[in-house]
C-alpha cells in the first residue's frame, strides 16, 4: 500500500459472527477493499456478534449487553463498518433505540454515526467509483433486506460491480423481495421460509446468471443451501468477494481450502 | 369469531400444501403490487401525502377524546344517536337492540372489518335476525360460511371456478345452462340476487373508513355501490365502527383518501366514496328514517401511549399484507382470527392478548417491506418485535427456545470464552464437510437441513486467521 500524506481514516472492522464463522474470505475481501482505498483497518478482537438473534427473539436484556460491548469495543474508532446490511443496521439504527433513555444513550447515538454497511462505505464514504477487479462471467444481485430498507444500499454495489472487468450483470426479477431467511425465522418456521426461498430461486435461476451475489452472509447461506439442495450449479458469492478479486477462491459450500 | 392463531403452524403447512390456494394467492400478489407501484409512481407528492397522513391521524389520536365527543355532539344535532360500546359484546348487543326495537328480521349489510371482529352475524343469527352480506366477496364467504382472508379482499384464497360452484349450488332456481365463466357473469347474478333483499331488509349495516368530528359524517369508499343501496334503502341505518376513525375535518379525511385507494387497489380513487351524516331530513328525497352509529373500543383505548399506539393510525387499506412474503406463502385463514399479514400480527395480539397469537408477531422475516409501503408510516416490524419482548418477559416462548437462546447469549457477551469455543469447534466441522462442502443433515440443525443444505464453514475462523497475520506483520512477514 502507498504511504499517503493525509492520515489513514482508522475503521474497525466487525466482522460479523456468520463470516467469522463460517466465510472469512468475505471478511478478508472487505479489510483488502477498504485497504485498498486507503483505511488502516483493524479488527477488536472483544466482538463476537452483533445481537440480532436475542434482539429479535424478544430478550432486550441479552441484546443491550451485547450492544454496550460492542460500541465499548469499537467506539474509538473513525468508522465501524460490517460486510453485512443486516448487522450494519443492528448497530447503527437498533443500538440507539435499545439504549434510549439510559446512561447509554448519547454513546449509542454518537457510535450510531460511524456505522456503515462495507459497500455504502467505500461508494458514499470513500468515494470509490470503480475497483481494480475482473471476473468472466455473468451475475446476478439479491437485495437483501435490512440493507436495502434500513441503510439503501441498492445502488452502490451495482455501480462498483459495473466497473469489474469481464462481469455481465444479469438482474433478476424482484431481486428487491426477501429470500426468506429472516435469522432465526428460518429454524422457527422452516415450511414458511422454505417456500419464500423456493420463489426467490426461482427467480434466481430465471435471470440465467451464472454466479449470485448478495452483500449479506445470511442471505447468501439461505439461498446457496436451497440451490444446492435443488441440483442447481449456480455459484453463491458474497459480493465483496468479486469486488475485492477474490473469485478464485471456492464459491460457498466450495469446500475447504 | 373463535380465535385459532395457536395452530399458526398447522394451518400454515396446510395452506403451503393447498396448490388452488398457492395459485390464487399467486395471482393477487402479482396484481395488488403491480398495481400500487403504478399508482405511486404516477403521483409525485404521493411520499409528502404519507407524511401528511400520518401527522393528521396522529394528532386525532393525540386528542382522541375531544374528537369523539366533537363527532358525537355533530351527530346527535343532525339528528342520529351515538352508542358507545366498550365490548365486542356491547356492540352486538346496541346493534340487536336496535333492529328489535324496529322490529327487523332481515339486515343488509356493507363490508365491513369491524363486524367481523365483533362477529355479528353470528350473533345475529342466533337472535333470529337474517344478515345478508351485500360486497360480493362477502356474500361469497357468507354463502361458503368462510370468513374474510383478505381485509379488503375478502374471497381472494378462492377462485372464479369455485365461486361458480357456490353459485349453481345455492342459487339452485336459477336455469342450469346458464354462463357463469366471466367474473362479470358472477357480479351480475350476485346483483339481482341481492337486489331484492335491500327492499326487504329493515335496517342496513356498514363499517366507516373515517367518521368526521367536523360534520358528524361517516364516509365509506367501495367499489360495487352496494354500500349505498345498504344504507339509503333500509329504514334504518347503523354505522359500526371502531374510535380510532375518527379524523377532524372532511379536508383531513380526503387527504388520507388520496393514499388509501392507491395503497389498497392502486385505484387513484375507489369508484364510490360515499358521506352520510344524520337520517333523511325533512324535504330529502331519500334516506334512512333512523341513523344509529355505534362506536366500538374493544381494547383500542388500552394501546394509546402504549409501544402500540401508532397501531392506531391503521386505515386498513391491506398494503402490508399484500407485500408480506409471509402472508403470500401461507394466505389470510393461517393467521386464525380476522386480521391477517403484518397488521394482524401486531393488532391480533392487541385485541385477543399475545399468550393465543403468539405465532403471528413471530412469524415474520422482519424484511420491512410492510412498513415501507404502509401509507400510514407504521412501524410494524418494530411493534412485532416488542411483542416478542412481551413474550419474552412473560416467559412464553418454548423452553427449548429460551434454553438456546440463553446458551448462545452466554457465549456472545463473552469474546474470550466464545473465540476459544469456536476456535475449537469450526475447524472440526470445517474438516467433517471438507469432502463435500455441505452437510445434508446435522445435529441440532434439523430445522436448517429440513429443506436447505448447509454450507461447511470454509476453514478456521476469521478471528484465528487474522491473529496469524497480525503476528506474521509484526514478526516483518508480509500481509
Ligand atoms: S398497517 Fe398500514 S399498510 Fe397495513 S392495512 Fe394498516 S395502513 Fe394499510
Amino acid at each position: 500500500m502507498k504511504e499517503d500524506t493525509r492520515k489513514a481514516p482508522r475503521v474497525g472492522l466487525f466482522v460479523t459472527c456468520l463470516v467469522d464463522l463460517f466465510r472469512p474470505t468475505v471478511g478478508f475481501a472487505a479489510v483488502k477493499l477498504m485497504e485498498e482505498a486507503g483505511c488502516a483497518v483493524e479488527v477488536p478482537m472483544a466482538q463476537t456478534c452483533c445481537g440480532q438473534p436475542a434482539y429479535n427473539s424478544g430478550d432486550r436484556a441479552d441484546a443491550a449487553a451485547i450492544a454496550r460491548q460492542v460500541i465499548e469495543a469499537f467506539e474509538d474508532y473513525d468508522y465501524v463498518v460490517a460486510p453485512s446490511g443486516s448487522c450494519a443496521g443492528m448497530l447503527k439504527k437498533h443500538y440507539p433505540a435499545l439504549l434510549r433513555g439510559g446512561a447509554w444513550e448519547s454513546r449509542a447515538e454518537a457510535f450510531s454515526g460511524k456505522v456503515h454497511e462495507l459497500v455504502g462505505f467505500l461508494v458514499d464514504v470513500l468515494g470509490v467509483t470503480a475497483v481494480p477487479a475482473a471476473h468472466r462471467g455473468s451475475v446476478t444481485y439479491h437485495d437483501s433486506c435490512s440493507g436495502l430498507r434500513e441503510l439503501n444500499i441498492q445502488a452502490q454495489p451495482r455501480r462498483l460491480l459495473a466497473t469489474v472487468e469481464g462481469l455481465d450483470l444479469k438482474e433478476m426479477e424482484n431481486a428487491d423481495v426477501c429470500c426468506g431467511f429472516g435469522g432465526t425465522f428460518c429454524v422457527k418456521y422452516p415450511d414458511i421460509s422454505n417456500k419464500i426461498v423456493e420463489e426467490k430461486t426461482a427467480c434466481i435461476a430465471a435471470a440465467g446468471a451464472e454466479t449470485l451475489l448478495a452483500g449479506d452472509l445470511g442471505c447468501l447461506m439461505n439461498m446457496a443451501g436451497k440451490l444446492h439442495r435443488q441440483g442447481s450449479a449456480i455459484k453463491v458469492r458474497h459480493v465483496a468477494e468479486i469486488l475485492a478479486g477474490m473469485d478464485d477462491t471456492p464459491a460457498i459450500g466450495g469446500g475447504g481450502r | 369469531m373463535e380465535v385459532s392463531s395457536p395452530q399458526f403452524k398447522q394451518k400454515s403447512r396446510k395452506a403451503l400444501a393447498d396448490e388452488q390456494l398457492q395459485r390464487a394467492m399467486g395471482k393477487a400478489k402479482a396484481g395488488f403490487i403491480g398495481k400500487r407501484r403504478k399508482a405511486v409512481d404516477a403521483l409525485p407528492e404521493f411520499e409528502a401525502l404519507r407524511s401528511s397522513a400520518r401527522a393528521i391521524k396522529d394528532h386525532t389520536l393525540a386528542h382522541l377524546d375531544l374528537y369523539l365527543e366533537a363527532y358525537e355532539r355533530k351527530v346527535i344535532a343532525s339528528g342520529g344517536r351515538v352508542h358507545w360500546a366498550e365490548t365486542a359484546e356491547d356492540a352486538c348487543q346496541a346493534v340487536l337492540d336496535i333492529c328489535r326495537a324496529v322490529g327487523a328480521r332481515t339486515v343488509t349489510k356493507g363490508k365491513s372489518m369491524i363486524t367481523e371482529e365483533i362477529a355479528l352475524n353470528d350473533f345475529l343469527e342466533k337472535n333470529d335476525i337474517r344478515p345478508v352480506e351485500t360486497d360480493l366477496g362477502e356474500y361469497i364467504i357468507q354463502l361458503r360460511g368462510e370468513h374474510p382472508s383478505h381485509i379488503i379482499g375478502p374471497a381472494l384464497h378462492l377462485n372464479k371456478e369455485q365461486v361458480e360452484e357456490d353459485f349453481r349450488r345455492v342459487h339452485d332456481k336459477l336455469p342450469a345452462g346458464r354462463d357463469l365463466s366471466q367474473p362479470e357473469s358472477l357480479l351480475g347474478e350476485a346483483r339481482e340476487i341481492l337486489r331484492p333483499q335491500y327492499f326487504a331488509a329493515d335496517v342496513g349495516i356498514t363499517g366507516a373508513n373515517f367518521l368526521v368530528a367536523e360534520t358528524g359524517t361517516s364516509i365509506i369508499v367501495t367499489n360495487e355501490g352496494n354500500g349505498d343501496l345498504t344504507q339509503t334503502l333500509p329504514r334504518v341505518h347503523i354505522v359500526v365502527a371502531s374510535i380510532e376513525k375518527v379524523v377532524p375535518t372532511l379536508e383531513d379525511a380526503s387527504q388520507i383518501l388520496r393514499v388509501l385507494a392507491r395503497s389498497a387497489t392502486g385505484q387513484d380513487t375507489s369508484v364510490y366514496t360515499t358521506l352520510s351524516t344524520g337520517p333523511r331530513r325533512p324535504g330529502d328525497p331519500d334516506g334512512p328514517e333512523e341513523y344509529h352509529v355505534v362506536l366500538l373500543d374493544n381494547g383500542r383505548s388500552s394501546m394509546l401511549g402504549t409501544e402500540f399506539h401508532e397501531m392506531l393510525r391503521c386505515i386498513r387499506c391491506g398494503a402490508c399484507m399484500n407485500h408480506c412474503p409471509v402472508y403470500h406463502a401461507v394466505g389470510g385463514h393461517a393467521y386464525g382470527w380476522v386480521y391477517p399479514g403484518p397488521m394482524g400480527a401486531v393488532l391480533t395480539p392487541s385485541l385477543v392478548g399475545v399468550e393465543k397469537s403468539g405465532h403471528l408477531p413471530n412469524a415474520s422475516t422482519f424484511c420491512g417491506r410492510c412498513e415501507s409501503v404502509c401509507p400510514m408510516q407504521i412501524p410494524l416490524p418494530r411493534m412485532m418485535r416488542h411483542w416478542r419482548e412481551r413474550e419474552f418477559e412473560r416467559g412464553l416462548n418454548p423452553a427449548t427456545q429460551r434454553f438456546g437462546l440463553g446458551l448462545w447469549a452466554f457465549f456472545a457477551r463473552r469474546p474470550r470464552l466464545y473465540r476459544l469455543a469456536t476456535s475449537l469447534t469450526i475447524p472440526a466441522l470445517s474438516g467433517l464437510g471438507r469432502r463435500t462442502g455441505w452437510f445434508r443433515s446435522l445435529p441440532l440443525a434439523g430445522g436448517w437441513t429440513r429443506h436447505h443444505d448447509l454450507p461447511a464453514p470454509e476453514a478456521r475462523t476469521f478471528m484465528q486467521q487474522w491473529r496469524d497475520r497480525d503476528t506474521r506483520k509484526q514478526e516483518g512477514g508480509v500481509a
